[in-house]
């Protein structure tokens, strides 16, 4: 994952860009067979620990999908973590400080 | 006398709608073509541009110690002596007297892998470009390497002979027509205001153009969604163009990038660049 958190006056625009196939278990690999699904089924973002958003994403969210979200009230230095649990039980968690912008 | 100011903002209403068909019909005259509408969507990827991902792999997969000799890449010279990448990507091609070639970035790449960590040249030929079921070592390494060339100027120097040499193959290579279809690269990148589809294509005659092309390659590419190299984009146009597989890291490549590369000299470069 990669995280921006920038702040614009007192809110922190945090932009994630995550790594992940996001297999929608329609497609079939070059030796014709079905791809099972494998895509991001909770994310989760944090801001000094308390939870800000929970979402739960399907396959219908792109590869490598690109997320923002903005979170009012917060201050330089503050610590913003992701996490996301796909549906094989992969679990990845990544954290940046909100920057002044 | 109260009518007199909801009227004046109507005219004033009127004026801006007139003002808003005289801008764009000046602009649909001058392109042949309606305003872009992708331009939006491509604009929100380029500040959130997936293409760092690769960046921050290929710097893993470039420091790490890999193949079958337990080397990194970083003693490998890109032309500014081992390990130095700030502001190698501008000047390639280029002569490299190790080799005795002309070579650019994907070339310099394969050289080093097989050379420094001692993988199988075909092999890594054979997974030069990702799909969905495999990712591709050498589109993350090329992705970050260029990008080590942020907010630089190209400048492909032709200093060397042998420089010239492909400099000239690739001018003639751009205008030969041939193949099947009798393209050359010129009959879709000749003219203003050509596509494909709904793709515009860059007049490469036009030096800003050209320019806006070379700063963004590699590119994160939203169909594939992978980042393609230089190589992978004169490979498709190739294919395209019906003509025999282009082989990776091949003189024809490397003469037509020389070309490309030095017509766009100037252009700042800013990679991972965003493509449909």
């Amino acid at each position: 994952m990669k995280i921006r958190a920038t702040l614009k006056g007192d809110v922190a625009d945090i932009r994630v860009l995550i790594a992940h196939p996001m297999e929608t278990g329609q497609r079939k690999d070059a030796k014709g067979e079905i791809v099972p699904q494998h895509f991001i089924q909770s994310i989760v973002v944090t801001h000094n620990g308390s939870t800000v958003y929970s979402g739960q994403w399907s396959q219908a969210v792109s590869r490598n999908p690109v997320f923002a979200v903005r979170v009012r009230g917060a201050k330089a230095g503050d610590k913003v973590s992701v996490t996301w649990v796909d549906n094989k039980g992969d679990k990845r968690t990544d954290e940046a400080v909100v920057s002044a912008s | 006398m109260r009518r007199v100011g909801p009227g004046a903002t109507a005219s004033l209403f009127a004026g801006a709608v007139f003002a808003g068909c005289v801008l764009a019909a000046g602009a649909a005259l001058a392109q042949g073509k309606p305003p872009d509408p992708m331009a939006v969507g491509r604009q929100l990827l380029a500040e959130d541009n997936p293409g760092e991902l690769w960046v921050q792999r290929g710097e893993n997969l470039y420091r790490e110690k890999r193949g079958p000799r337990e080397a990194s890449l970083e003693a490998c010279d890109f032309g500014l002596g081992p390990g130095t990448l700030e502001g190698a990507f501008t000047h390639l091609p280029r002569y490299f007297a190790d080799t005795g070639k002309v070579e650019d970035l994907e070339s310099r790449l394969l050289k080093c892998m097989v050379e420094l960590q001692g993988f199988d040249r075909a092999a890594i030929i054979q997974t030069r470009f990702s799909n969905l079921d495999r990712a591709s070592d050498m589109e993350a390494l090329a992705t970050y390497v260029a990008s080590r060339s942020n907010g630089m100027k190209m400048d492909v120097r032709l200093d060397h002979p042998r420089e010239r040499e492909m400099y000239k193959a690739g001018e003639y290579l751009f205008f030969r027509r041939t193949g099947p279809t009798d393209f050359a690269c010129i009959t879709c990148h000749g003219d203003e205001g050509k596509r494909i589809r709904l793709q515009d294509l860059p007049n490469m005659t036009d030096r800003r153009q050209m320019q806006a092309v070379i700063a963004g390659w590699p590119a994160y590419r939203g169909t594939h969604s992978t980042v393609r190299t230089m190589q992978h984009r004169l490979y498709d146009c190739n294919w395209q163009m019906r003509l025999p597989d282009l082989g990776f890291a091949s003189d024809v490549s490397i003469a037509l990038t020389t070309y490309l590369n030095y017509q766009g000299n100037g252009a700042v470069i800013r990679v991972p660049g965003v493509r449909r």
